[in-house]
């Protein structure tokens, strides 16, 4: 834009009306019973009628006693699976866009957990993570490892949620990070090949900055997916054993279930600001940094 | 790619990785689909003693007279109808947001960011569709999934738009295109790659989500695949077998969709050369 | 679009052999009829149920036909039913839980009273007491009501020459011994967190008979679990029995199925459940069903034992209904609360209770435990459950049972914190006093 008064004359090649459709719905359907639900979080609520009773819910929701261990495994989990994805969904993209046997067939078998429903998957690993019976730690017997009780066992009961969190959401990650692998020129590989870099250099240097954007899309959607996390944590340990894994959202689906209505938006709300606290300033460096470039 | 050589010792390592991490359970829920109900109830990782796989796919299709097939019939025309028209109100919205850089269109970023963190409020949106008129019914739901997926779909293609140069669109605005051809015969051609991936993205969250076909269109003449789960899964009496055939089965067309469309991702790399 | 493509389907599949009337959204209502919704929660077995029901009530009311909807179980289930109450959009008639959690659906607003039907003398006090909002009543039974105390494996205790206790400290006398044999004395199942609570709420007809004014108290913000000993004494148990090392090895990763298989094949001596676990014995370990008997959780004083009931949900016409619809509703909540609705009831399920209406009698082919459960209402020793009483039940109890059980927490700070749990409940549901 050299000259703003200019270009404002000429029609821009970019209207406003193009937000319009996609908007309209997005207000209608999505930010106005946002709002309208916002006003619940100061009442009691009970679906049948509601009365005003101001902030009281908050101050409840932050007397809830699994409150502050929730905040701090909400956090844990987050950040151990949305970093494991960002690792393991950009090696496996790696792998899948290599030159190997049968690849067309292992994409489809890496994306194959992202489709089966969390139910399945649940019931699946509870039998699997078995202490003594699961197959994941007679494998560790044979290497001679004693594993873990680990959805059973209160300090692996979270983490164990985490590990098949990342099994199940990996897949996405990787058609994400192949997306952007894939969009690559082939010459950058071929040209830095013929200068003589290693492998390694190669992914240091082209594939690593060049796929940012897909890096940014799997780090966003992963942290804010993870801080939000509650159906697997549900279908696998209910948030226990006892409160071990409960993180923020399951700690307000447990007021939603037992119909404290008031409460559970009040939970949402305060969950919001917390994603928005974290996911802003990240959204916001990575945007400048797009800018920049 | 493919004119390179293949990599044997890699495909060695990738291969019987693949086969631990992600066979493993898919194997367990094969055998479960195959067991008997009373050896099912077990829930172990066991060979079946006597397959009952025909008997458990004929007793899931049946189950309360066909539910499945109307399911299935619900479910694709929910998810196809939703995803085909995000992926367009999306690509657009996102193609003015990135090129359009105001205090404007930051501050729609910002509420479009609220999109991703905000769970939706079920009540309100029923007050909404009522007024409407078009609770419990199928175009409502659609139209609440496009209002779920809009803000994800938004985001990730701005993401892929600023990758595109500008000096594209100025040419075209030069030979006489007006917004909406530069847009769909210049710029969304190009978006091919990040289209496939919010499509397998998007269809993946609509197929699997249960929760908005429960609330939004009620009723078992509307059904949708997931809550086809529950006639298998009781608080007091459980059916493993016919949950892990019911599963697999609607977990199946998914999978062949990404089958085919991950070629279709191959083949995006040609149009996406022009990125970066 | 749908309706077509449904329409070929049917169409389709009607040439390998289904019946009209099926797929759903095709199904036909004859001229003159009257078409209801029925929904219920989509249990398998409770769908068996329903469908046996009604089909046994269209053979006698042709005028009428039921069409059947099904929910999510569970809470799931109770906020989606909430949900359709709210919005004006119920099914004519529809299948909900009785007790506090009928009051949280606001029965006076949003339920048709039914106090003057025939049929409401029938029904057993306790029952109508549980349907009963402001001296209306609005529902008919749905099924037998159960009971809560203890499965135990009758071989087990022939071969070791036990008797059934009645005091706690007999009871803990008879795990002794079991151990000693070399068998797990009780058995848990952590892994469905709902199973960890029946020692406490299958408690309270001993807390009941310690101390007869409690639930009035508790919903009145006087008496508390923590500084009633009786009240506390649920928790105890979970303590003492984790201390002595008499749970089943695997009670932390154990399902329900598990639990019912153990204490059927004589693995576990004793399982405590409630009595809904019948019907699903036969599943967990086939032909073993006449193995289990049931007593009731044994307290301080032999002479005041006795069992804790649950109540049957309820069948319920919300006030959207109106006109023909509303005849035809009622006429079928009238018909599940007769003999015949009954004999359509067991006809489909094995029973896990007695009914609660006169006329209804059991077949003679229940099952032990279900005979053993008849044996103590018949005597007249049995109390509902304290949610049959009080409106008021932390949502949190079963992770707290599962803390204590597993001896991450202490019984004395369980029932401290079950007390905030409550508190918060109250204070959500207006209730006065808190």
């Amino acid at each position: 834009m050299k000259d703003p008064g200019l270009v404002m004359l000429r029609k821009s090649p970019y209207p406003y009306w193009f937000l319009i459709p996609g908007g309209l719905v997005f207000t209608v359907f999505f930010l106005v019973p946002s709002v309208m639900a916002f006003w619940f979080s100061l009442t009691r609520w009970t679906l049948f009628d509601q009365e005003f009773i101001g902030l009281d819910n908050y101050v409840q929701f932050f007397r809830e006693p699994a409150l502050a261990s929730g905040l701090w495994h909400t956090l844990v989990y987050a950040v151990v699976t949305s970093g494991l994805k960002v690792i393991l969904g950009m090696a496996l993209a790696v792998l899948l866009t290599a030159p190997i046997l049968g690849r067309g067939f292992m994409r489809s078998v890496a994306f194959f957990p992202v489709l089966v429903s969390t139910i399945g998957v649940g019931l699946t690993f509870q039998v699997l993570m078995h202490p003594t019976e699961g197959v994941i730690n007679q494998i560790l017997g044979w290497a001679g490892i004693t594993g873990p009780a680990w959805l059973v066992d209160p300090d692996w009961a979270l983490l164990s949620v985490a590990f098949v969190d990342v099994w199940q959401g990996v897949g996405l990650a990787t058609v994400i990070y192949m997306a952007g692998i894939l969009s690559i020129p082939g010459e950058y590989f071929e040209a830095a090949k013929v200068d003589g870099a290693s492998a390694w250099h190669r992914f240091r240097r082209i594939t690593l900055p060049l796929a940012k954007p897909a890096t940014v899309s799997v780090i966003l959607l992963s942290l804010i997916g993870g801080l939000r996390k509650f159906d697997l944590i549900w279908a696998m340990t209910k948030g226990g054993p006892g409160f071990t894994s409960d993180v923020m959202a399951s700690v307000i689906y447990k007021q939603y279930q037992a119909g404290f209505y008031g409460l559970s938006t009040a939970g949402n709300v305060v969950l919001f600001l917390l994603v928005i606290l974290i996911a802003l300033p990240l959204f916001w460096f990575f945007n400048r940094k797009d800018d920049n470039q | 790619m493919s004119t390179r050589r293949l990599s044997w010792p890699l495909s060695a390592v990738a291969i019987s990785l693949f086969g631990v991490v992600f066979l493993l359970p898919f194997a367990f829920i094969l055998l479960t689909a195959g067991k008997t109900q009373q050896e099912s109830a077990a829930l172990e990782f066991s060979w079946p003693t006597r397959w009952a796989l025909v008997e458990n796919f004929v007793a899931v299709v049946e189950a309360r007279d066909y539910l499945l097939i109307i399911a299935f019939i619900n479910s694709t025309i929910l998810t196809v109808a939703s995803v085909s028209v995000v992926v367009v109100l999306a690509s657009m919205a996102a193609f003015v947001l990135q090129r359009r850089k105001s205090r404007w269109t930051k501050a729609v970023n910002l509420v479009i960011l609220s999109g991703l963190v905000l769970p939706p409020a079920v009540v309100p949106t029923i007050w909404v569709l009522q007024k409407l008129g078009l609770f419990k019914t199928m175009p409502g739901l659609i139209l609440v999934e496009i209002a779920y997926a809009m803000a994800f779909c938004v985001l990730l293609f701005q993401a892929f738009i600023a990758g595109i140069p500008k000096e594209m669109d100025e040419a075209a605005t030069i030979d006489g295109a007006g917004p909406l051809s530069l847009f769909f015969r210049v710029v969304l051609p190009l978006l091919r790659p990040i289209i496939v991936t919010v499509v397998v993205v998007q269809t993946v969250f609509i197929w699997n989500d249960f929760a908005s076909p429960l609330y939004f269109l009620p009723g078992d003449e509307n059904a949708t695949v997931q809550l086809t789960l529950f006639n298998f899964q009781g608080q007091y009496t459980n059916s493993y077998n016919l949950l892990f055939m019911d599963i697999l089965l609607i977990t199946v067309p998914p999978l062949v969709m990404f089958m085919i469309f991950q070629r279709q991702i191959v083949s995006g790399m040609i149009a996406g050369s022009v990125k970066g | 679009m749908r309706k077509l493509g449904a329409a070929l389907l049917t169409g389709a599949l009607c040439l390998s052999g289904c019946s009209a009337g099926s797929l759903g959204s095709s199904d036909e209502t004859a001229a003159g009829q009257t078409q209801i919704t029925f929904l219920t929660n989509n249990d398998p077995a409770n769908v068996k149920v329903a469908e046996a029901m009604i089909a046994a009530f269209e053979a006698k009311n042709t005028g009428v036909d039921v069409k059947l909807d099904t929910r999510p179980q569970g809470s799931e289930g109770d906020n989606l039913v909430k949900t359709r109450l709210a919005t004006a959009d119920m099914a004519d008639v529809f299948e909900y839980n009785s007790g506090s959690l009928l009051q949280a659906i606001a029965p006076q607003t949003n339920l048709t009273p039914v106090s003057g039907e025939a049929w409401v003398g029938d029904l057993d006090p306790v029952f109508k007491q549980v349907v009963t909002a402001n001296n209306e009543v609005y529902g008919s039974p749905w099924g037998p009501a159960v009971g809560g105390g203890i499965f135990y494996n009758k071989p087990l205790y022939t071969k070791l020459g036990l008797q059934v206790p009645k005091t706690w400290a007999d009871f803990m006398s008879n795990n002794a011994k079991i151990k000693a044999a070399g068998v797990a004395p009780v058995q848990q199942t952590y892994s469905e967190t709902w199973t960890s609570q029946v020692l406490v709420l299958a408690d309270f007809h001993n807390v009941a008979a310690a101390d007869p004014g409690f639930a009035e108290n508790y919903t009145n913000n006087k008496a508390k679990y923590a500084t009633t000993p009786a009240a506390q004494a649920g928790f105890q148990h979970l303590e003492e029995l984790h201390k002595a090392g008499y749970w089943n090895k695997d009670f932390a990763s154990a399902k329900y199925n598990d639990g019912l298989a153990a204490v059927a094949e004589g693995k576990a001596g004793h399982y405590p459940m409630i009595t809904f676990g019948i019907p699903a014995l036969d599943t967990a370990a086939p032909g073993k069903v006449n193995d289990v008997g049931f007593f009731a959780l044994p307290g301080t004083d032999a002479s005041k034992n006795g069992v804790t009931l649950w109540e049957p949900s309820g069948i319920y016409i919300p006030k959207s209904t109106e006109g023909d619809k509303l005849a035809a509703a009622k006429k079928f909540q009238a018909f599940v609360a007769s003999a015949e609705g009954c004999t359509a009831y067991g006809s489909a399920a094995p029973l896990g209770g007695p009914f609660v209406v006169k006329s209804c009698t059991l077949p003679a082919d229940v099952a032990p435990a279900v005979k053993d459960l008849s044996a103590y209402i018949d005597a007249g020793q049995a109390s509902p459950a304290l949610e049959f009483l009080s409106p008021i039940k932390g949502p949190a109890l079963e992770q707290i049972t599962v803390e204590v059980g597993s001896g991450i927490r202490s019984a004395g700070d369980a029932a401290k914190l079950y007390d905030e749990d409550v508190k918060k409940q109250a204070q959500q549901l207006g209730i006065q006093g808190w």
